[in-house]
Order: C-alpha cells, then sequence, then structure tokens
C-alpha cells in the first residue's frame, strides 16, 4: 500500500479518549464516515474541527435542521436569480454554471486537498434523509443536472457525522459508517479536559468542583444531567466570582450554570437538604 | 475460524451483516489493529455495531468467544486495575490482619504474586485466604473480601480487551426490542393529510403561476409564491397505563417514542388513563391526581377533526367497565365515557398490544371494547392499516 497514512492523535485543544482515537483512525484508514453519538455535551461537534487542525486540514461544516434536504449539501440551483438577471440584464443569462451553488458537501468534494467534512447532528433531517445521501457518500460524487457537471472528490474527504439520537437511522446508512459512542468522561478524562482549557486553576477549587459535579450528576433525580461543557462554563463563573473553595461542596454557587431546568434546581435544594458530609 | 465468530455474532442475535463483515476483513489487512487484541475489539465494535444499545450483547458474545484463547496465550495484561476497592464485608471469614496485610501491598506486587500464584495453582478454589477463587480473603479472586487486589474472572485470567468486554459497561442500553422503532415511524407516516392551508411564509415558487403571471405582465418578470405543503393531521393519543399494561410497556414505549418524535403532525396530545377512562384524564404516566385533568376540559378544549388513537390492552375487571357504581365513574358506566370520548371524535382507532388470548379465556371487558372501537392488534403491519383507517373515517 503506497498511501501515505496520517493518524490523529489529539490536539492540544481537545482530549479525546484512545477509543475515540482509534475510531477516528480507523475511519480515516477505511475512507469511510464516523459516525459519533452520545451523551449532548461530551464534544461530538469539537471533535472534527480538532481533526481539521492536527490534519492541518480545510474543515466544512454542514449544520442540519429539521426542514435541510439532502440536496441542499450538494449544489443549489438559483432559479430565482436567473429570471431576475434575464429581466434586467447585466448578466449573460446563457451560462448556468452562475447560478448553481455548491453546498458544503459540493465543496468539500472539489477542494484541492482533502479537508474534512462535518455533518451535524443528522438525525434533526427527514426520516429519509441519510438514504437520499448514500450514493453522494459511497461514490463521492454527484452530477449537477442543470449543468450536466460531474462533481466528483478530489481527494476523498474525512467524514464525520453526528447523532443525538433523536431519530433511528436507516439500517442501509449505518452499515456504510464506522460507529463509535462517546461515553461521559470519567473523573481522569476530566480532569485532563479542564487541564486544556484552564491550565493553571488552582488544585483545591477543581478538586472540589469536580467533586460538586460528579454529586450532582449522580443525583438520579435530575432530568437533565449537565455535560462537559455546562462544567467548563461552571469553572469560569467560580473562578470569576472568587468565592472559597471549600463553599463549593457545600453550597453548589451558581448551579443555574449548571442546570437548566427549573425542576432540576429544585431538586437540587432537596438533595442539599439531605446529604451528610 | 475467524468466520465462525461472523455466525458466532450472528447466532446471538447481533445484526452483522456480509459488508460490514468485508469492512472488518479490509480493516484487519491494512494492519488497523496491529497485533494488539484490545484494538482488535475497538475494530470490532466500530465496524461492526451501529448502535450503543449492542454494546453490551456484543461484549457478551466477545467474551465468550474468546474466553479460550486467553486460556491458551495465558498472558498476563499489562496493567490491572484494583477492582476490589469497595470490599463488601462479609463476616465468615473477614480477618483484619490479611486485610493490613493486602493493604501494604502495591499493585504491582499484586500482580506479580498473581503470577506466580497462578503457576502454582491447579485446581479451583472458594473461600481461604491463598488460592485464587471466590469468597476468598486473598488478594485476587471473585466476590473477595480483600481491600484491594486483582478480581480474576471466571476460571481464566482476562486480558485486557477481554475484562474491558467483560465490565458490561453498556448494559443500561441493551433493549432487545423486537419492533423497531423506525418501523413503526414509517408506519406513521401513512397518518397524512397535506394542505396548503397553513399560516405559514409563502417560499415555494411555482413556476406555472410565474410564467402565466409574467405573461400576463407584459413580459415583466412576476414571481408567484406559494405556502409549501405541510400535513394537517392533529393527533390526540390516549394510552393506558394501568397494572396489567405493564407487561406491553416495552411495546407502547416504542409506539409512543415513534408518535411523539415523528414531529409531522400538526398537533399532539398525549393523555394517560388507568384501566378505563373516568372524569379525568391525566398528564403523565404515573395517574396521580396532581397531574390529572378533568375529560370534560380535555374534550372542549379539542376540536372534532382529531384523530384519537386510543392504546390499551382492554383488559379489567368487568365492573370497572360496566358498573355505575365504581367510586370514581360517578354514576356513569366506564363505557359511557370510552364512548363519550369515542363519539367526541371524528375519526378514532384502538391499538392493542394484547390479542386478549391470555392464560384464561378472552376477558369479557375485551370483547365488549371490541365491539365498540376499531380494534388492532399492535403490529407494524396493522399500525399502516389502523392509520389508513384513521384517515379514511368510519
Amino acid at each position: 500500500m503506497g498511501k501515505t497514512k496520517e493518524t490523529f492523535q489529539g490536539s492540544s485543544g481537545y482530549v479525546a479518549s484512545p477509543e475515540l482515537l482509534s475510531a477516528v483512525n480507523i475511519a480515516m484508514t477505511l475512507e469511510k464516515p464516523l459516525l459519533l453519538k452520545g451523551e449532548p455535551g461530551t464534544g461530538k461537534t469539537m471533535l472534527a474541527q480538532s481533526v481539521a487542525d492536527s490534519l492541518n486540514a480545510k474543515l466544512f461544516i454542514w449544520n442540519i435542521k429539521s426542514t435541510t434536504k439532502a440536496q441542499d449539501g450538494l449544489y443549489v440551483y438559483d432559479v430565482v436569480q436567473r429570471l431576475y438577471d434575464s429581466q434586467f440584464g447585466g448578466k449573460n443569462v446563457d451560462n448556468i454554471e452562475q447560478y448553481v451553488h455548491l453546498g458544503q458537501v459540493g465543496e468539500a468534494f472539489e477542494s484541492e486537498e482533502r479537508c474534512i467534512l462535518l455533518i451535524d447532528e443528522i438525525d434533526k433531517a427527514d426520516l429519509e434523509f441519510p438514504n437520499d445521501l448514500l450514493w453522494e457518500l459511497d461514490q463521492m460524487e454527484f452530477t449537477i443536472p442543470q449543468t450536466g457537471r460531474v462533481v466528483k472528490a478530489n481527494h476523498r474527504p474525512v467524514i464525520i457525522i453526528t447523532s443525538n439520537a433523536e431519530k433511528e437511522l436507516p439500517d442501509a446508512f449505518l452499515r456504510r459508517c464506522i460507529f463509535h459512542y462517546i461515553d461521559f468522561p470519567d473523573e481522569d478524562l476530566m480532569r485532563r479536559i479542564i487541564a486544556v482549557h484552564y491550565p493553571d486553576l488552582e488544585r483545591n477549587l477543581l478538586d472540589q468542583a469536580i467533586a460538586a459535579f460528579y454529586w450532582v450528576r449522580s443525583l438520579p433525580s435530575i432530568q437533565k444531567k449537565p455535560s462537559t461543557s455546562e462544567l467548563i462554563d461552571w469553572i469560569r463563573a467560580l473562578t470569576y466570582s472568587g468565592i472559597p473553595y471549600k463553599k463549593i461542596m457545600e453550597e453548589i454557587p451558581f448551579a443555574g450554570v449548571l442546570l437548566k431546568k427549573n425542576e432540576d434546581l429544585d431538586q437540587l435544594e432537596k438533595a442539599k437538604g439531605r446529604r451528610r458530609f | 475460524m475467524f468466520l465462525s465468530f461472523f455466525y458466532y455474532l450472528r447466532s446471538v442475535g447481533l445484526d452483522v451483516s456480509l459488508q460490514e463483515w468485508l469492512t472488518l476483513c479490509e480493516a484487519l489487512n491494512e494492519g488497523l489493529a496491529g497485533a494488539n487484541f484490545m484494538r482488535f475489539y475497538q475494530l470490532c465494535r466500530a465496524i461492526l455495531l451501529k448502535s450503543e444499545a449492542d454494546f453490551d450483547k456484543f461484549d457478551r458474545a466477545f467474551v465468550e468467544y474468546f474466553r479460550d484463547l486467553a486460556d491458551l496465550s495465558g498472558e498476563i495484561p499489562e496493567s490491572l486495575m484494583n477492582w476490589l476497592n469497595d470490599p463488601k464485608e462479609t463476616p465468615d471469614n473477614y480477618s483484619e490482619e490479611y486485610a493490613r496485610l493486602n493493604e501494604l501491598l502495591t499493585p504491582e506486587e499484586i500482580e506479580q504474586m498473581l503470577k506466580e500464584r497462578i503457576a502454582e495453582q491447579d485446581s479451583e478454589h472458594n473461600g481461604g485466604n491463598y488460592w485464587v477463587g471466590t469468597g476468598g480473603m486473598s488478594a485476587f479472586g471473585n466476590a473477595g473480601n480483600a481491600s484491594q487486589g486483582i478480581r480474576v474472572g471466571g476460571k481464566s485470567l482476562y486480558r485486557r480487551a477481554l475484562r474491558v468486554a467483560g465490565e458490561r459497561k453498556y448494559r443500561d442500553f441493551t433493549k432487545d426490542q423486537a419492533l423497531d422503532l423506525r418501523q413503526f415511524q414509517m408506519a406513521l407516516r401513512h397518518l397524512r393529510q397535506y394542505s396548503a392551508r397553513t399560516d405559514e411564509e409563502k417560499t415555494e415558487l411555482n413556476a406555472e403561476k410565474t410564467a402565466d403571471a409574467t405573461a400576463e405582465n407584459a413580459g415583466t418578470l412576476d414571481l408567484v409564491y406559494e405556502r409549501p405543503r405541510r400535513n394537517t393531521v392533529k393527533v390526540v393519543m390516549m394510552m393506558d397505563s394501568g397494572g396489567s399494561m405493564e407487561y406491553y410497556s416495552r411495546l407502547c414505549s416504542t409506539l409512543f417514542q415513534a408518535v411523539s418524535k415523528s414531529n409531522r403532525f400538526k398537533d399532539l396530545k398525549i393523555y394517560y388513563f388507568h384501566n378505563c377512562i373516568y372524569q379525568y384524564l391525566y398528564t403523565t404516566p404515573y395517574c396521580s391526581y396532581r397531574n390529572s385533568i378533568p375529560l370534560e376540559q380535555v374534550l372542549k378544549t379539542l376540536p372534532r377533526d382529531y384523530k384519537l388513537i386510543m392504546v390499551g390492552d382492554a383488559e379489567m375487571a368487568p365492573y370497572e367497565l360496566m358498573s355505575k357504581n365504581y367510586p370514581s365513574a360517578n354514576g356513569r358506566r366506564g363505557l359511557d365515557y370510552l364512548l363519550q370520548v369515542r363519539d367526541h371524535f371524528s375519526n378514532s382507532v384502538w391499538l392493542n398490544p394484547s390479542l386478549g388470548t391470555g392464560y384464561w379465556e378472552t376477558p369479557q371487558t375485551y370483547l365488549t371494547i371490541q365491539k365498540e372501537f376499531d380494534m388492532y392488534y399492535l403490529t407494524v403491519e396493522n399500525l399502516v392499516k389502523a392509520m389508513k383507517k384513521l384517515i379514511a373515517g368510519r
């Protein structure tokens, strides 16, 4: 195999577990899309940025909404603009090419160098959406009927797809992906993640904050468990406020940063009354 | 030998396709696993599995299949954690002295001891404080009393990948569900009535009308936009969350998820009842007074054009359905309430997770309700029929 193999080893701004690193490298070697699932806030979207940084490649992000159609990512033919131009003149409307705008997938295919394509939150779209992309992602090419142009990938982009499991994805689509489920980070990994964000955080504050955070997460009555990104915001709030670290576990200040639901905040107050040290 | 792993995975119910298997072979060819068992495990999991719900099943199968292999190689894991740092103190053979001695050992020493001990040991051992076995005070073994040490699962010593697989971290996600959520969602798609009579922005260009308008406008461009067509079906679902429904809870929660996630309906209301509907409906499955809402109020706020989906097994004590003196019935029969709800809406179906054929003969209430409602036994196929019925009307 004469291929040059680049591997992803994580980057300074993103701490990944060994399992995640191996999944990324498997997907890159086999040239298959990597499907990431996991609790919200475990850094699914951040991963693509980090892979792009470490490979020094361009990143294309296609954010999926409930109304997104598969074709939007390939190209958009702006027929209205062409009609207007034909009315008012000024441009040569025979050149259809100028009214065809490539979407994120199209741009990624056309890219001169190998790039990263992130299809973010694919489960937001219609049930049939992933099936509509099968051919394009398999063959890495599509045709624009208006111009007859074939857009073919110069270099197979590294495709990263994230899903929050709001919908089940079709089997045919899943079979083509490498799958990885991002676990919620354990304490060790969490410390490394925080160290990346706050390199010189006071040790005592960190200990207290992490202990309080995992305690809050362990409460069974909490409906929406706080995630990594909330912990990072919370630590920022704690450092700015200058609250003595001894009070963190006792009072859990700024609980609104960790918990977003009123019911959860009430439950936390109750739990604080019940617990023993 | 390797292909049999593929069939083994399929035989335990993992839906691994040939395509995925070939991908795995390709990956092994590329040297992605190297000579490392742990990486081989990760590789298999990443390629062959598509849902965290299957992780547990896979872990079990992996351990089962490769256990013998680990036995043969007899290698000691590179790094062993202290699995027993949370000792459950059982009084029978707990000894202070051994506890202290064990605590003095470093993990490396324990590992070394284990290596020697395994070489010495030639029989099974339970209890005691020296050999590898179960229920003992030695630093190794399963279900032991030592405050730290190495768990040795079963007879063999797992290598690292097997140990990880043996932890079965993903047990929570296992669902073993026969009916697939996606199939339900596809069935629910039949419940649609498209209409452009919505209050949305006009965003879709109508080419034909644009051409006409432009022509009438003497060739000056006149664009005609229209509202996109949307599903206008409104659904009210009432679910039985009574005691006998526990049995079907998985099936019903799949249906519930399919309905609530489909977000294709213009409006969706979900209420709960216990066995039969009386004066109150409930907004959560717990059916407690706190989340009750009077039936009259529900019917007043929901116009006739809502499609009614009843979900329940229609099994209850006969007096719950037929007696006027049932406490919560307020002088009317439970059946009267059901008929009132049915007649309030133009279209209704009853989805039943039960066939009515239980241990005893078909319950009387089942037959009575079946006479009054369009009842469908809940399968994907029947769900499609029921949805078509809902659209077509009675």
